[in-house]
């Protein structure tokens, strides 16, 4: 497919895009905007710094790691070490839902520990503090786990945040205790404390607890974190369908969840790039092979669920999934029918995080709607580009200092789940076993990709394409709404949700059908803005005697 | 219940914050540098914080928040981020052409060492701030101090940097804004305008973070205080500082670089600091306080006459920020109510004073400000001592919800609902506005939890 006609030539725009740069701010930027060709995919710069004084849509590793991966696993008290504030920002601000057993299981989303860290704590080292903190964590709620984050400063003043863990854990021998160097200088974006968390919690839960868990069809959902609700409507539907989900990676979970996930059978990778490496390291050790699906649009559900089945190839379960395909699908059909209308031949572009600008085009393609330009926050090129240009990648300074876990195979639970002939058929059917290709393949011909947009960049991409819809976050809403274009948040979903499975498909479509035809749009300009100003003209007699 | 884990007992913490009643000192940096016109926040850190900061004060507003960060990685961690620095001077001025760049720390460019007036002095001297063109600066580690004293202090690097005394002074008064709502500071322009008093407000967030939606992004929107009015400052009569943690720094500032007397004088929240407020200035600048200034007390007071018999000895538990809570608490004995729980999570030893003297008359009442004067142990306190009805941020929702106590929106943040942009808070009209947010609150309790023979239709 190759569209877009109407719009002037992507090079053209291209130019634009960094016209207003400083000369060397302009080359490297260039490197980052790509016009799209499915066919040849071209390489796109990605996972490189952002040049200071850019506004961008990137956080810090420390927001990766504790925000996105740590934070929604409900039964651990996260305690950030470092000063007060970031602590504070990441208090609840993700949405990641969470549904205890009972009202009196354990559950600390709600809460916000920080050491608080004080001036002389910098000056003098913080351990001490760190270590009474943690004291009274377990004195106040003998949790199972303790977590320990290190912020910026942290690492500058050299606490060990590591040790302090140990001599706690060792102390207190019924919880455990483990720390995360996940200072936000480390690598430039979410994306290093992405990989910081998975090795975390690959080296100090997974595989703590051996009970092997029921079921027949055992899977782990990795990379999904129940924003809105979003895991509770994929739990539903595997109930349903008879696939029994060991520990979700980490939408609505629990430690003992993450303790036992090395009894499951595969996993499934929903956001590529926060967890690949728990799926890597994973079959590594234990011979659980990784799948990638997505979950985000009815069809593709429908799909993902299919290669489930193909994968344990039992014809009961492919039968049931059949079955449950068949009931769903109608409503969603229904409800589609409907919008779709409406939602025909709008555009949209979506410019958000490390795989949702890759899974919602689904949901937009399901609209009859075009995405005519797109980017990730904090991904790298294997998102883009696909998991084949891995070995090419080059491993620059800013992620040397990420720690890559030497794993090997477990001598007494390493178990291959399917041989490699067997994977080799799956893969043969099409399933992408241990394997991503990224989003460019899905886009048109001529679409622009552009990676780490920053703000200049998407008011200008704007101005040009005029979408009818952006999908980026909080930072952007207001911007672009600004501009009467509607803004939808795909990190918070601005507070809707849930967005993945059947149910969280027609949610969204009647999200986008809403703002997209919403009248208030059309009422920006004041009457005497559009047609002159009043003032000065002839008084009119309009009154009627009888 | 959302926090089924808080204990009644309470144990005395060192180490551990949980929930706190504060936040970083550059959040408040950047809040101030808004109030500026033509002026970009800049935060001299990693790229976490900055966006922390921004998405903190867009959920508060639904408003663009634009701001730019050096965007450390582990290089300028070790070596210093002076190279950083100058890159984002460059950048931003080639990109985003703002007249004023206006720079803060953060925990980890202070922890390295970062020197931000050498950096930008060496900016100026490497020809990369344009003619015209401003670089200002404060520091913000928020291993000090809280989000309020942040903002003090980019308060007072704006009149620092700013004023200049040219040896003819003006007919005109400095308002120095603590940390208050745009709304709010429209109110004191308002007031001011009412008496007659030729005033130069800064910082002034309205119309920047309270735009109208004009189909246009306004990258730097028609508010906020300009270069010329802030240069004045220094030529100014006197300087009126609207409260003594968040506003007072930059009043004492600008008395030592430009002879500038000011006085202090707490936000106008609640009858008796509008008052106050009112007679401070129209005192400065020698007039009379015009009736319809008069009425609009009237009205308060009429208010707090008629509807004595619901205010009387209901018990309050309030969180926030010192220059708020002192007259608000002030405002809350005034209403015959008892604050009996107060917590902040800013140091400083005035609002322990201020509490004590306020408080004279309510011996059994529990305050605490600074390290560990958390949420937490809000809670805690509510559970050994119920009340009637809570007032803080956003947070306070959760305990809300789980003590089934009445609760009102005030304060930083406010990430749940509007209003607190568009209608102010201070003023006689503000507090009309608290006053029937209070009444409503403890009303609508009373209306949901009456039994159906004491339902009233009258109240
Ligand atoms: S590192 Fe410091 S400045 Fe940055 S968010 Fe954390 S507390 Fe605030
Ligand atoms: S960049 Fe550092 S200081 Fe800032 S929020 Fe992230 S961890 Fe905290």
């Amino acid at each position: 497919m190759e569209a877009m006609n109407h719009y002037p030539d992507p090079s053209k725009i291209r130019e634009e895009l960094v016209q207003k740069y400083p000369a060397k701010v302009a080359k490297k930027r260039t490197k980052s905007i790509i016009i799209n060709d499915p066919e040849s995919i071209p390489e796109v710069q990605a996972n490189v710094r952002t040049v200071p004084g850019i506004i961008t849509q990137r956080g810090c590793s420390y927001a990766g790691c504790k925000g996105v991966v740590l934070g929604p696993t409900r039964d651990i008290v996260n305690i950030v070490h470092g000063p007060i504030g970031c602590s504070f920002y990441a208090w609840l601000t993700r949405r990641n839902q969470t549904r205890p057993e009972t009202p009196e299981h354990e559950n600390y989303i709600t809460y916000c520990f920080s050491t608080d860290m004080q001036e002389e704590n910098v000056v003098f080292g913080g351990e001490k503090k760190l270590k009474q903190a943690i004291q009274e964590a377990y004195d106040l709620f003998h949790p199972k786990a303790i977590a320990i984050f290190s912020t910026c400063p942290v690492g500058l003043i050299g606490d060990d945040v590591h040790a302090a863990s140990k001599e706690m854990r060792e102390k207190f021998g019924d919880c455990n205790v483990f720390g995360f160097s996940c200072e936000g200088y480390r690598g430039v974006s979410q994306s290093a404390g992405h990989h910081i968390a998975n090795n975390g919690v690959f080296k100090h839960m997974v595989g703590r607890n051996n009970t092997p868990s029921e079921g027949k069809f055992k899977l782990n959902m990795l990379g999904e974190y129940n924003i809105g609700g979003d895991a509770f409507e994929i739990e539903r539907i595997f109930e349903k369908a008879g696939i029994t989900l060991v520990a979700s990676f980490s939408g609505n979970s629990t430690v003992g969840q993450l303790e036992n996930a090395h009894m499951a059978d595969l996993n499934v990778i929903m956001c590529h790039r926060s967890i690949n490496y728990m799926g890597e390291m994973m079959e590594t050790k234990y011979g659980i092979p990784w799948m990638k699906v997505n979950f985000v649009g009815a069809e593709s559900t429908a799909k993902s669920l299919r290669k489930i089945a193909e994968y344990f190839d039992d014809a009961e379960l492919k039968a049931r999934v059949e079955e449950v395909i068949a009931e769903e699908m109608p409503k969603v059909k229904a409800v589609i029918d409907d919008i779709r209308p409406r939602t025909e031949g709008k555009t949209a572009m979506l410019f958000v995080g490390g795989s949702r600008a890759h899974h919602y085009q689904d949901l937009f393609t399901e609209l009859g709607m075009t995405t005519v330009a797109a980017g990730y926050e904090f991904a790298h090129r294997d998102d883009y580009e696909g998991r084949h240009v891995l070995p090419s990648i080059k491993v620059d300074a800013d992620s040397k200092n990420i720690e890559e876990l030497k794993i090997v195979a477990d001598p007494e639970l390493y178990q291959p789940r399917k041989s490699e002939a067997e994977l080799e058929a799956l893969k043969e059917k099409g399933l992408e076993i241990n394997g991503y290709e990224g989003m460019m393949k899905q886009m048109m011909k001529k679409s622009l990709v552009v990676d780490d947009v920053s703000h200049y960049e998407s008011e200008k991409l704007i101005e040009i394409y005029k979408p009818d819809i952006f999908c980026a976050g909080i930072k952007e809403k207001y911007v672009v709404q600004k501009m009467g274009v509607p803004l939808k948040q795909l990190h918070s979903y601005d507070y809707g949700g849930p967005y993945t499975g059947f149910v969280g498909a027609t949610n969204f479509y009647r999200d986008i059908d809403r703002m997209v035809n919403n009248p208030v749009w059309k009422l920006i300009k004041a009457p005497w803005e559009t047609a002159g100003n009043p003032k000065g003209a002839e008084l009119e007699a309009t009154y009627v005697t009888q | 219940m959302l926090l089924r884990h808080t204990p009644k007992e309470v144990i005395a913490r060192e180490g551990l914050t949980i929930n706190p009643a504060k936040t970083c000192q550059p959040i408040g940096a950047m809040y101030a540098a808004l109030g500026i016109h033509g002026c970009l926040p800049h935060s001299h850190g990693s790229q976490g914080c900055c966006s922390y900061h921004r998405s903190t004060l867009t959920r508060h507003y639904k408003e663009p928040v634009m701001a730019a960060t050096s965007s450390f990685t582990e290089g300028a961690s070790v070596f210093g981020g002076q190279a950083n620095l100058l890159q984002s001077i460059e950048t931003i001025f080639a990109v985003y052409e703002p007249d004023i760049i206006a720079v803060h720390s953060t925990c980890l460019s202070e922890t390295i060492g970062d020197d931000l007036q050498q950096i930008t002095k060496k900016a100026k001297d490497d020809g990369k701030i344009p003619e015209g063109k401003y670089v200002i600066y404060a520091s913000t580690p928020s291993f000090v101090g809280s989000h309020v004293t942040g903002y003090a202090n980019m308060v007072t690097g704006i009149a620092e940097q700013f004023a200049q005394s040219t040896g003819e002074k003006k007919d005109q008064i400095n308002i120095i804004a603590g940390w208050m709502e745009p709304s709010d500071m429209r109110e004191i322009k308002k007031i001011s305008k009412e008496l007659g008093v030729k005033i130069v407000l800064f910082p002034d967030t309205s119309d920047v973070l309270d735009a109208p939606q004009t189909g246009k992004h306004e990258f730097y929107p028609k508010g906020g205080t300009t270069i010329e009015e802030l240069k004045s400052i220094g030529d100014s009569s006197s300087s009126l500082a609207l409260g003594c943690i968040s506003a007072e720094p930059a009043a004492i500032a600008l008395d030592k670089k430009c002879k500038v007397p000011f006085e202090t004088v707490d936000m106008p929240i609640g009858l008796s600091a509008t008052d106050r407020f009112i007679m401070s200035l129209s005192k400065a600048a020698g007039v009379q306080v015009p009736d319809e200034i008069t009425a609009e007390r009237g009205r308060l007071v009429d208010v707090m006459t008629d509807m004595e018999q619901y205010f009387y000895g209901r018990k309050v538990a309030l969180f926030g920020d010192p220059d708020q809570l002192i007259p608000l608490t002030e405002f809350l004995l005034d209403l015959n109510m008892k604050p009996i729980h107060i917590v902040s999570g800013t140091p400083g030893q005035r609002f322990e004073k201020r509490m004590k003297e306020i408080l004279r008359r309510i011996p059994e009442a529990n305050f605490r400000n600074g390290l560990n004067a958390d949420m937490f142990l809000l809670h805690q306190w509510m559970k050994n001592e119920p009340v009637d009805l809570l007032i803080g941020n956003t947070y306070g929702k959760y305990i809300a919800r789980d003590e089934n106590v009445p609760f009102i929106r005030f304060g930083f943040p406010i990430l749940d609902r509007i209003g607190h942009s568009y209608f102010p808070n201070i003023g006689y009209s503000g507090s009309l506005r608290l006053v029937e947010k209070i009444l409503g609150a403890l009303m609508d309790r009373q209306d949901r939890e009456a039994l159906e023979e004491k339902f009233e239709l009258v109240m």
